[in-house]
This record gives structure tokens, sequence and C-alpha cells, in this order.
């Protein structure tokens, strides 16, 4: 199964809800497609909420790292929430843990934004 | 379609040079290493060192070209898995991937999927093929 992607609002911020994999082609690309959709909607605030993404190659890594400068250079801003131990893992080893703010309480995380 | 053929503890298997590939190969040495007796969390972190090598052979070695194939030998030895992924492609430097983990190439999008192959596995090795490309060497040790 490749990625799910849906969007929803919580006050001001864009909630988007991944389900399934994200892997080098079709999962990374809805991934960026979605991304780019939101940037030029002039989205500001961004919450990935990957509770339900069991599975993230270093294609997919790529395009979170790649939402994240499409966003912060539109003066936004991309947060993470709900990450499985295994997601945890991907950015310690990767040391992305030092550039995204991640949540484990969706709630927290939105409240962040303010 | 993958060529196959199959004895105790080894499987020797030729792909095709598709993203399918890499997810047939993946899944192919999961299963060999949760029958080996690798807990399930140790056999997908191998599964993904096999799925980043595949991408490497696939997409930067014999770049989709379905005249080449990707060679997949998974062999249970010495109290571990041992897999051998192998293209037809022009070769590869190693060296000349930047340092994924230097504070001026976090924000790049690509070049991560060594550093992964390398905390998934005890042992990587990558050589020339004899014949022509590239050929990884992949090994992890089942826990004491």
């Amino acid at each position: 199964m490749s990625v799910k992607l849906t969007t929803r609002q919580v006050g001001d911020v864009t909630v988007i809800d991944a389900s399934g994999r994200i892997t080098l082609g079709e999962g990374a690309s809805a991934f960026r497609d979605i991304i780019r959709d939101l940037a030029a909607k002039g989205n500001k605030k961004l919450l990935l909420n990957l509770a339900d993404v069991s599975y993230i190659d270093s294609s997919g890594i790529g395009e979170l790292v790649s939402g994240f400068t499409t966003i912060t250079n539109n003066g936004g801003q991309l947060k993470l929430v709900g990450l499985s131990k295994r997601v945890k893992d991907l950015l310690q080893i990767t040391k992305l843990y030092t550039v995204f703010e991640v949540f484990d309480d969706e709630a927290q995380a939105v409240r962040s934004f303010s | 379609m993958a060529v196959r053929s199959k004895q105790m503890e080894k499987t020797q298997t030729a792909l095709e040079s598709t993203l399918e590939s890499v997810d047939e190969a993946e899944a192919i040495v999961v299963r060999f290493a949760e029958k080996l007796g690798f807990d399930e969390d140790t056999a997908q972190q191998v599964g993904m060192a096999v799925r980043e090598t595949m991408v490497n052979a696939v997409v930067h070695g014999n770049r989709y070209n379905r005249n080449k194939k990707v060679h997949l030998d998974v062999e249970g030895v010495n109290g571990g898995i041992a897999v051998m992924i192998g293209d037809e492609g022009e070769g590869f430097d190693a060296s000349s991937v930047p340092d994924p983990l230097a504070p001026e190439n976090l924000l790049k999008q690509s070049g991560r999927g060594m550093l992964l192959i390398r905390a998934f596995t005890d042992e990587f090795d990558l050589h020339p093929r004899s014949g022509g490309g590239m050929e990884a060497r992949l090994f992890k040790s089942l826990p004491g």
C-alpha cells in the first residue's frame, strides 16, 4: 500500500494525516504534491501526523526535508506528530531530530504554533 | 520476471530493474531473516538496508534499464544473514556521496541511503562486480 494523505483544519493549523508507506515512487511524490499544493494556497501552519505511517525510506525522508524547506521558505512551519519508534529512530540516525519540531500529542503540537 | 533457484538457507534471484523489484527484494530478505530467527524489528531494519541498496542498483546502477538485471543472493551464514546485491551498471564511487550528517547537508533531499544501510547492518561493503557494475555485500549477525 502506498501513502494516503488527507487534510483537516484545527483552528488555523492544517493537519495532514498520512497513512501507509512514504517510499520512493508514488508515496514520496504524493507527499511532495500535497506540500506544494498547500504552500501554493498560502498555508503556513502545517502539522504532519505520521501516526499511521508504517514505513519511510530515505526517499520519503528526503521528501519530508524538502517539504520542510518549501514551507519554511514560504514563511511557514512544518511540524511532526505521532511518530512510531521506527520513524523516530530514522530521524535520530539522520540527525533530523535537530531540524524538525516533533510532538507526541496533537493538541500540544497545535498549541505550539500560536 | 524473477529467475530463482533455492536450496537450504540460500536464495538466488535475478530481478528486473524496476521499483517493484525493490519491494520484492525487501520482502524476500525480511521473510528470510525472520525464518533465520531475527526478531521483527531487526528483520525490518535489514529489509530497509536491502531496499536502499536495491534503489541504488535499480536507479543509479542500472538506471531502470529493463535489459539489465539486479542480482540478489541471500544466505544464512556465520550466525547471521548475508545479502549480495549486484547491478550491471557503469560503476559508482561511493566516496563521492557527501556526508549527509554534515550541517551543510542536513537539509539536502537525497544522499541518506548508505547512511541507513550502514546503520542497519553490521557489515557493508561495496565493490566492482566481475563482469561490470557494482556489488554490495551486507551482513547482519543474529543476536547472541
